[in-house]
């Protein structure tokens, strides 16, 4: 798209002065993706986090899994009875929970990457199949989506995880296995609209392969919402890990996971509750920033906005 | 209509039929339920005399028939933790979270439409972002962490509301706001998303020119036609709360079918685990065969020729 | 005979993020019982916000004004929203250009018909009912009873055009405005249904302000006709007045544009208008013509006075009318934008 200018000079010579300096596609998008609040504050939340959980082993002052029973349940430094010593006190093993709270926000975006990237795989190709190849193919598909779409997922996932033992690689991959529904459902109705469209005729009827049709005219037209719909499972992944976890059926202990620690202090709620509200706040803080960069994205790629 | 009903009569069925299968697949097929149920210290004689005594040394193919076969007649074997038909431990704990879910969507639908109509009659007004912050920090905030803040403020700080079980009224108001809040953010924006769609509609100028009156004009004109698609969202969004409620009842210790499941889960009761799997999943298939027959009847493009 | 709406100098402005569009530029005019007005013009040329500010139905963010909009001694300017709506669908009804949308889907033909009068009169739902069938027969519709429990969906276009207009007749409207009402449909059906509004407009004498881009249509039942071009009425009187003799280019060349049967050989280059319609945005000045006109001067930039023909017809054109400068109008100039 960059080189649209020299095109429209080339075809019409006549052109007006204003349209040839007219932005770009690309510079109207970037100009919407500055302009749209929400966009970039999630962008930058989640960039940050992301910065932080990156660097975990330089930021965190502590090695969080080291336990010290004689500083349990320190207050955070804003506590009447809080130090500086561990800024946002000690869990009920006299973990500094700064140090958990950093490498947390490792198991959280991994699992929610991960589980996204393996439904997403799954859905995507499922729905695209659907919509490009439809008759029989979709009507499977669609029935595997109701079917689905009918398990509990919070117990279907709770029963395998307790079965299976709850490590990390078993949790990402049963929520990777179970989310890939809204992928297929959009995608799908996607692929629907575009097997449509004239220049997916066109690409069919000189002959184009059936794979570079899906690769070359179909992909790059669902990009938008694959990623928008990528950033909404991500965001559903990391929540749904964090009550399995709370459940004690996720991630386990000592694992520094972000609902293992609202769990763990729920045991404190009474005396301690910002060993709940430390934790809890993070993970609404990271499910926020997600949601509203999927939004933001989604807002800026909307066809009405396009122009 | 009734080849329509029937259609997705036999959809319902068919899918019944394959998360019956799949959740069956799965439970007996990820570990040894016999060493499961067994126990720890339990050594390989043990094991096996369990193994024996469940039929669990049988084919997979004719375990899940003889299931099957009794599940049809509302039989879903024994319990093996409490030793009762596993149909009777269900069926106890059921009204609790049907009544949770009712409440929780009637929450949700009374707090979410008003509020989805109220922000698209005026889009960008504070109505609109008070309806929006709502909507964004329902949808950020984990429920089960969202109970635990609600019981700090009610139980501990304020002492106006019980924290846990499930005997009055009052036990249920947390768990309701706290269900209701995770199914409102959807149903408020599709709300908001179908009312702008439809006051920018010709009849409802037609209505105004007709010379009716405000009220009647958003509320039998553009609401009727924006609820459509609602109906549909809230029957599908009260089969994932109730499959949702095992978070919820296990904070608030609300003896329901999703605290049974939970604890189920942690003593190895495969076929409690199995039972509630598919009573959850005929909620969600229920619900949404309701809400198309629903959507035929409040649609009458659907509903005649 | 009495005046039954009253305009003058009506303006609709909307505030846009690049300046205020100033849609509608201070327009008069009178429609009188019995009397069918045609306003007529392109798109964007102001018609319909016309018609939509008469009724009050605009939208939110446009602002209207004028120095009269009186209907039969209503001030309309004044006149409070509960007034407006009593007006609406009982005294002023309006018939929208598209019959496929402005029926709502989830009621019957029937139970939006009734609506219309029962918002307006207290009679019991059986003689609306009665009411309602005896409109659907008038406008042409048969089986009318049966047609009452039938959804908008289950009617072809010009079938719900005629319920429409039925449903505009039932609070018997002393004013009735119909915006481009056939252009949504077939051909064929176009020329039902004007004939249909006319004998209706006759038979309970009322008046009509019909709004249309079509000349075809104007010719066969206007009484008055008023040209607008981008806010502005440019020429306005009596219908045989204007097609005699327009006064203004841009009438003139609206009627190059239609074929004349008998007159128009087979083959022969219609006329059309070359360029665009300038932007309403911000200031204008000045013959918003004048950039399409051939017979443009310096002069065309100033002001320009409203001036009354021998015959009475007004117009807004500082020329003389030349019968030789009318065909210059329907050849386009080449190279010109």
């Amino acid at each position: 798209m960059a080189n649209t200018t020299e095109t429209m000079n080339t075809v019409a010579p006549k052109v007006e002065p204003e349209v040839l300096s007219s932005p770009t596609p690309r510079q109207i998008l970037l100009t919407k993706i500055l302009g749209h609040k929400g966009l970039m504050f999630g962008a930058i939340v989640l960039l940050t986090i992301f910065l932080m959980a990156l660097f975990a082993p330089l930021l965190a002052p502590y090695d969080p899994y080291h336990q010290d029973l004689m500083h349990r349940m320190i207050p955070p430094v804003w506590d009447a009875k809080g130090s500086w010593e561990n800024i946002l006190g000690t869990d009920h093993l006299g973990r500094d929970y700064l140090s958990r709270l950093l490498y947390g926000a490792r198991i959280s975006l991994a699992i929610g990457a991960i589980a996204a990237l393996i439904s997403g795989i799954i859905g995507t190709s499922m729905g695209v199949a659907a919509g490009y190849f439809g008759g029989r193919v979709d009507a499977c598909v669609t029935f595997l989506i109701n079917v689905r779409l009918a398990m509990p997922v919070v117990l279907v996932a709770l029963a395998v995880v307790a079965l299976f033992g709850g490590s990390l690689q078993v949790v990402i991959t049963v929520l990777g296995l179970l989310l890939w529904d809204r992928f297929a459902v959009v995608m799908r109705s996607a692929t629907l609209q575009l097997r449509s469209m004239e220049y997916v005729t066109a690409a069919k009827a000189i002959g184009c392969s059936t794979k570079r049709i899906l690769f070359s005219e179909i992909m790059p037209n669902i990009a938008n919402s694959l990623i928008v719909i990528v950033t909404l499972e991500m965001a559903h992944a990391i929540l749904l890990e964090a009550a399995l976890s709370f459940l004690g059926l996720g991630v386990q202990p000592p694992t520094p996971s972000w609902g293992l620690m609202v769990s763990e202090g729920k045991q404190m709620l009474l005396f301690q509750p910002w060993m709940i509200a430390i934790p809890g706040v993070a993970l609404f803080i990271l499910v926020l920033a997600i949601n509203l960069l999927g939004d933001g994205l989604r807002d800026v790629s909307a066809p009405e906005n396009r122009n | 209509m009734l080849v329509y009903t029937l259609k997705r009569l036999g959809l319902a069925l068919l899918v019944t039929f394959a998360v019956s299968v799949l959740s069956f697949a799965l439970l007996y097929l990820s570990g040894d339920p016999a060493a499961a149920i067994a126990g720890e210290t339990a050594n390989a004689d043990d094991i096996e005399a369990v193994r024996l005594h469940y039929g669990l040394d049988r084919p997979l193919v004719v375990q899940y028939g003889e299931w099957m076969f009794n599940a049809v007649r509302g039989d879903f074997g024994e319990s093996y933790y409490f030793k009762l038909p596993v149909s009777q431990l269900v069926a106890e704990r059921l009204s609790v979270t049907m009544l949770l879910g009712i409440c929780g969507i009637s929450f949700a639908l009374l707090t979410a439409v008003p509020l989805g109509v109220a922000a698209a009659v005026r889009p960008n007004s504070l109505v609109d972002r008070i309806a929006l912050f709502l909507s964004v920090m329902g949808q950020a905030m984990p429920s089960f962490w969202f109970g635990l803040v609600l019981i700090v403020l009610f139980s501990i700080k304020l002492r106006v509301l019980p924290p846990s079980g499930s005997d009055s009224w009052q036990n249920f108001v947390m768990p309701t706001i706290v269900l209701g809040y995770y199914a409102m953010p959807a149903i408020m924006r599709l709300t908001r998303a179908g009312m702008l769609d439809v006051l920018g509609a010709d009849y409802v100028r037609t209505a105004r020119a007709k010379g009716a009156g405000e009220f009647r004009v958003m509320f039998k004109h553009a609401l009727r036609n924006a609820i459509i698609p609602v109906v549909s969202l809230a029957a599908v969004q009260m089969g994932f709360m109730l499959g949702g409620s095992i978070v919820v009842e296990s904070i608030f210790a609300l003896h329901g079918a999703g605290y049974l499941a939970w604890e189920s889960i942690g003593r190895n009761d495969l076929p409690t685990v199995q039972a509630l799997i598919l009573v959850f999943s005929m909620f969600y298939i229920v619900f949404t065969f309701l809400s198309d027959l629903l959507n035929a009847w409040l649609d009458p493009r659907m509903r005649v020729g | 005979m009495e005046n039954i709406l009253s305009v003058r100098g009506l303006t609709v402005d909307i505030p846009l993020a690049s300046g205020t569009l100033h849609a509608v530029r201070g327009i008069d005019f009178d429609v009188k019982r019995g009397e069918t007005l045609c306003v007529v013009g392109e798109s964007g040329s102001g018609k319909s916000l016309t018609s939509l500010a008469i009724m009050g139905l605009l939208p939110k963010q446009a602002q209207r004004s004028a120095r009269v909009l009186d209907f039969e001694g209503v001030d309309l300017q004044t006149a409070s929203n509960r007034d407006m709506r009593k007006l609406r669908g009982d005294r002023i009804s309006m018939i929208f250009q598209e019959p496929m949308t402005s029926l709502n889907p989830a009621y019957t033909i029937g139970d939006q018909l009734i609506e219309a009068l029962l918002l307006h009169r207290k009679v019991p739902k059986s003689v609306a009912r009665e009411r309602a069938i005896e409109l659907l027969e008038k406008v042409g519709i048969t089986a009318a009873a049966n047609r009452m429990k039938q959804y908008p969906h289950q009617l072809s276009g010009g079938l719900r055009q005629r319920v429409m207009i039925a449903m505009a007749l039932m609070g018997e409207p002393d004013l009735i405005i119909a915006d481009e009402p056939t252009t949504a449909l077939d051909v064929t059906i176009q020329a039902q249904i004007l004939r249909l509004l006319k004998d209706l407009q006759r038979e309970l004498n009322m008046a009509m302000i019909l709004i249309t881009h079509d000349l075809g249509v104007v010719a066969r039942v206007a009484d008055k006709v008023a040209i607008m071009y981008a806010g502005e009425m440019v020429e306005a009187g009596s219908a045989a007045e204007v097609f005699t003799s327009p006064k203004h280019p841009y009438t003139r060349g609206l009627l190059n544009c239609i074929p004349v049967p008998g007159k128009t050989a087979v083959g022969e280059h219609l006329g059309s208008i070359p360029g665009i319609v300038p932007s309403l945005i911000g200031d204008v000045a000045g013959c918003a013509f004048r950039s399409r006109c051939d017979e443009a001067t310096a002069q065309c930039a100033s002001d320009i006075p409203v001036r009354i023909s021998p015959a009475g017809h007004l117009y807004r054109c500082v020329h003389d009318y030349d019968r030789s400068a009318s065909l210059s109008v329907n050849q386009p100039k080449s190279g010109e934008a």
